[in-house]
This record gives structure tokens, C-alpha cells and sequence, in this order.
């Protein structure tokens, strides 16, 4: 394979693992911006869609219902886990929020394995369209599809806040909820519906995932949904396109660093680009210095 | 229009409100005068619904509001132009005018108020695809009051909008305050600058560390030598 060619592979391949990335972004920077949490089971979304599109499919469902219902039922579960573990604690600390979120993590996976067991589980793959030939490049089709669904998501949830009333509320919430409070604002409700459209672009995230490798695990969430993290915070937490830029800059990179330096090393890289972030610009590529919540 | 009963509010340990009662009547300004940490504050964030209460009542029209969620009550008529403006720094001006009318559906009624608020401060029409957080001080307290008139209010309550304000801008503030009121929503009024709130009130009320010590007309406070003394610099 000439050298020309195993770069625009591993653009592919970045493209692709970026925009998984990006969708797990999004949830993780919509649910930050307006409810001032990070999520950390936001990542085992991811596997919980896999398992329940898996369980789906086994019964012999139609991929399109199946995949249907796994996202409501993520959906389903982030309204619930907001309802029962974070607003009860809106008031408390953010530690207190963010311990809790770590456990919610941990309840997920657990419970996971005490149904399916902690061995990876194969997952049969839909995603079988014909591949695309861009001149000695072939594309398999779960490529490009991830590639297609997430941008179009993305398109469409940027409409969403940006040109309906619920964004509207979305956006005013993040900003100044007090104020948006005496706007008339249901507070609660927008609330809600943030988790439920984050968990649900994550179910669909764990489902074009689980496409790709078609292998799955209950901990298979963890990594992908740190990086997604790393991705946010990367873009600049708050900010949807930023959570965008920093999914595909965060994918782009791993991939180059996997094929040219050492597979070892790329989520090494990866973390490091964390750290450095934190330190020379903390507010991320496309965040505003948001005053802190006091 | 609204009356308020033995209301009593706590942070934590501190009792911000020891138990105020006050009543403003249907189309007059009334004003609550009191010195930084009174709880005027803390009084307008009750009524709203965004502090709850530790005891007392809070009825709008006859009817018990204070363990009504704060959204519902910007629909029973109730708005607010918050201390230091709160407007949405990062949405044009159209964007929150249109955000004031966030709890209603008559989508001609909110054209027909966007273009009176426009009438009424027309540098928020030059202005309106500019972001709020680029408005000046003065600005911005135009563009909360037009937000909260949005609501098409029955009772508009504003804190303190001549906060850091030149004094012609004071000035031209309270024109519009009256002129809001004479055209027949009543204004519940709370201020540092007692001068000019007992100018335009018809009642008034003097909040100390948490507790009305002092009513009357407007004119009746603004001649009170205990008044004069402590807010008139008299
Ligand atoms: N969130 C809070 N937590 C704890 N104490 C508070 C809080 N907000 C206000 N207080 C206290 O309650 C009292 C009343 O505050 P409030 O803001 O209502 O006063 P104010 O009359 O509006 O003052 P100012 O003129 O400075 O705006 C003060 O002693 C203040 O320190
Ligand atoms: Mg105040």
C-alpha cells in the first residue's frame, strides 16, 4: 500500500472514531452546560445501547425497531438517572455530584455484568450496505454511515437549539437559570430533556460502535466515553460545536499517533492532551470564559 | 393585586426575612426602600418562586402562589426585571425580547408587544441582531424591562434598576416607569435610591434587616425625618 494511501485510510478511521466521539461529546457538553455536571456514566450510555440493540436483535427484530427502541430506552434511562441520583442533589456540592456520577457509573457496568457476564459478547452487526471505492480506497459501509448519521444528528440538534423554543429554554437555562426561571422557563423540564436527547445520541454513538468492532463488553463505555470527555473539554465545555471539533481533532489524532508512532502511546497522547489543555487553555478551543457558578 | 403575609425567608441559618407583611394595590407603584442587605432581594426571588419560603403566604389576585413553581407564575402575570439586569448576554436583543414571551402562545398579542417595547426604547430596535452582553449599562436595564413587559404582565416587579446608572439615565428610568404604570400595570418597586422611588410611588414601605419598619404614601416617607435621615442624606 503506498503511503498516500495509508494516510487517507487512517483520515478514514479518524474521521470515523471522531465521530463517535463527537456524538458521546455532545451528550456529555449539553448535560455540563446546563446542569453544571459532568456525567461520568454518560459513557456507559454507549453500552447500554449495545446490549439492549443486541438483546433486541437476538429476538429476530427488525434493526430499524430495534435501534428505535435502544435509544428510547437510553433515553429512558437518562431521564430516570436525572430524576432519582443527580436532581435530588441540585442543591449539594459539586463533589458531591460528581461522586455520584462516578458510582452511577459503576451501577451501570455492574449490573451489566451481573446480566450478561464480564465476557465480551459478539454483536451481529447491520450495517451492510455496499462498500464505496474512492479509487484504490474501499470504504466499508459502517464507515461511512457512522460518518453520515453523526454529522446529520449533529445538523439537526445544532437546529434544534438553535431554532426551536426548547432549544431556546436550553440555551437561556445554560446561561442564567435564575433568570430563566423569570422568564417563565421550566427549569425541571428542560433539564430533562437534555439527558434524554444526550443519552439518546449516545445509544445511537454504542450502536454505529458496536457496528465497527462487533464485539461487545460491559466496561466497552469507560474508554470511549473518557475520551469523548477529553473531547469536550478539548472544544470547550458548554459549546456543542466545540464538542464537534474536539470529537474529530480527538479521533484524527488518536488514529495518526496509532499508525505512525506506536499504538502504545496514542491514548498516553491522548490523556496528555487533557492535561495540557487544562493547563494553557482551560477553557478549550471554542469556550467562552464562562464565569464559574457560585 | 398582591398581598404578602407574615413571609419569613431563611439561608441556612440566616433569617434574611423576619416576617414582612405588605400589600400593593391594583394599578399603583409601590416601593420598598432599604439600605444594602435589607432583603429586597430576597423578597422579589420569594414572590418569583426561586426562594421558598419558610413561612407565610404570598397571594397574587386572591389566589396562594407561594408554593407555585416559578415558571406558572410568570404565566398567572407576574414578571420581573431582576437586580443587575440579567439579560442573556450571549442572544441578540431579539432573542431575549423573545424569550420574555416565552410563557405565551398568541403570536400576534407578542408581535403586537415587541413592537410597543420597540416604540418605547427604540435603540433596542437599531440594536436587535446585536448581542445583549455588547449593550451598555443603560441598555441592558431597557432591554430587561422590554424582556419582562413581554410577558404582558399584571404586576411587573423590578430591584433596583437604577443600579450603576448616570444620574439622566435614573431619570429617564423612572419616566418610563411611570409611564409604564399610567398605561396600567402595577409596579412593585424596590430601591436603594429612596429619593427617586418615593418620588414616583404612590405607597411605599422601608425594609430594615429583614423587617418593614416604616409605611405610607410616598409622599408621607419622603417627609419623615427618620427617612430623611437614613436613606435622604437629610
Ligand atoms: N444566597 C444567599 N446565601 C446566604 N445569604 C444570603 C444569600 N443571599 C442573600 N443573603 C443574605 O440575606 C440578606 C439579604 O440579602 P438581599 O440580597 O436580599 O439584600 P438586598 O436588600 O437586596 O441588598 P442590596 O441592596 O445589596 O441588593 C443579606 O444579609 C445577605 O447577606
Ligand atoms: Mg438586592
Amino acid at each position: 500500500m503506498s503511503g498516500v494511501v495509508m494516510f487517507f485510510m487512517q483520515i478514514i478511521n479518524g474521521l470515523n472514531i471522531g465521530s463517535i466521539y463527537a456524538l458521546i461529546a455532545l451528550g456529555y457538553t449539553m448535560v455540563y452546560g446546563i446542569a453544571k455536571l459532568i456525567n461520568f456514566a454518560h459513557g456507559d450510555i454507549i453500552m447500554v445501547g449495545a446490549y439492549l440493540s443486541l438483546v433486541l436483535l437476538n429476538t429476530g427484530m427488525h434493526w430499524s425497531i430495534a435501534t428505535l427502541l435502544s435509544i428510547l430506552g437510553c433515553a429512558l434511562l437518562g431521564f430516570t438517572m436525572e430524576k432519582v441520583a443527580y436532581k435530588p442533589l441540585r442543591k449539594a456540592s459539586r463533589i458531591s455530584l460528581l461522586i455520584t456520577a462516578i458510582g452511577m457509573s459503576y451501577l451501570l457496568q455492574n449490573s451489566f455484568q451481573l446480566i450478561f457476564s464480564a465476557n465480551p459478547k459478539p454483536y451481529p452487526a447491520f450495517i451492510n450496505l455496499p462498500s464505496l471505492k474512492l479509487g484504490s480506497i474501499t470504504i466499508s459501509s459502517n464507515y461511512y454511515t457512522t460518518f453520515i448519521v453523526s454529522v446529520l444528528l449533529m445538523i439537526l440538534l445544532t437546529l434544534f437549539v438553535k431554532k426551536t423554543k426548547m432549544g431556546k429554554a436550553m440555551r437561556s437555562v445554560a446561561e442564567d437559570e435564575g433568570a430563566a426561571r423569570l422568564m417563565g422557563i421550566n427549569v425541571d423540564h428542560t433539564i430533562s430533556l437534555t439527558f434524554i436527547i444526550g443519552t439518546g445520541l449516545a445509544a445511537v454513538a454504542g450502536i454505529l460502535y458496536s457496528n465497527c468492532y462487533t464485539i461487545i463488553s460491559p466496561t466497552m463505555g469507560s474508554l470511549p466515553g473518557i475520551k469523548a470527555f477529553i473531547a469536550a473539554v478539548l472544544g470547550g465545555i458548554g459549546s456543542i460545536p466545540g464538542a464537534v471539533l474536539g470529537g474529530f481533532i480527538l479521533g484524527m489524532i488518536e488514529t495518526l499517533v496509532k499508525a505512525y508512532i506506536s499504538s502504545q502511546l496514542a491514548d498516553t497522547i491522548v490523556f496528555l492532551i487533557l492535561i495540557l489543555m487544562l493547563v494553557f487553555k482551560p477553557a478549550g478551543i471554542l469556550g467562552k470564559n464562562v464565569r464559574e457558578k457560585v | 393585586m398582591l398581598k404578602v403575609e407574615n413571609l419569613v425567608v431563611r439561608y441556612g441559618m440566616i433569617e434574611a426575612i423576619k416576617n414582612i407583611s405588605f400589600t400593593v394595590n391594583d394599578g399603583e407603584i409601590c416601593t420598598l426602600i432599604g439600605a444594602n442587605g435589607a432583603g429586597k432581594t430576597t423578597t422579589m426571588h420569594t414572590i418569583s418562586g426561586l426562594i421558598k419560603p419558610v413561612s407565610g403566604k404570598i397571594l397574587l389576585d386572591d389566589v396562594d402562589i407561594t408554593k407555585v413553581p416559578s415558571h406558572k407564575i410568570v404565566s398567572m402575570g407576574l414578571a420581573q426585571v431582576p437586580e443587575r439586569r440579567r439579560v442573556f448576554a450571549q442572544e441578540t436583543i431579539e432573542e431575549n425580547l423573545e424569550l420574555g414571551a416565552f410563557t405565551r402562545r398568541d403570536k400576534d398579542g407578542i408581535q403586537e408587544d415587541l413592537r410597543k417595547v420597540y416604540d418605547r426604547f427604540p435603540r433596542l430596535e437599531e440594536r436587535k441582531k446585536q448581542l445583549a452582553g455588547t449593550l451598555s449599562g443603560g441598555e441592558q436595564q431597557m432591554l430587561a424591562m422590554g424582556r419582562a413587559l413581554m410577558a404582558r404582565p399584571k404586576i411587573l416587579l423590578m430591584d433596583e434598576p437604577s443600579m450603576g446608572l448616570s444620574p439622566l439615565l435614573v431619570k429617564e428610568i423612572f419616566r418610563i416607569i411611570e409611564e409604564i404604570n399610567k398605561q396600567g400595570t402595577t409596579v412593585l418597586l424596590v430601591e436603594q435610591n429612596a429619593k427617586m422611588a418615593l418620588a414616583i410611588a404612590h405607597r411605599a414601605y422601608v425594609l430594615e434587616t429583614g423587617m418593614i419598619t416604616l409605611e405610607g404614601t410616598g409622599e408621607e416617607l419622603a417627609k419623615d425625618p427618620r427617612v430623611q435621615s437614613a436613606y435622604l442624606g437629610g
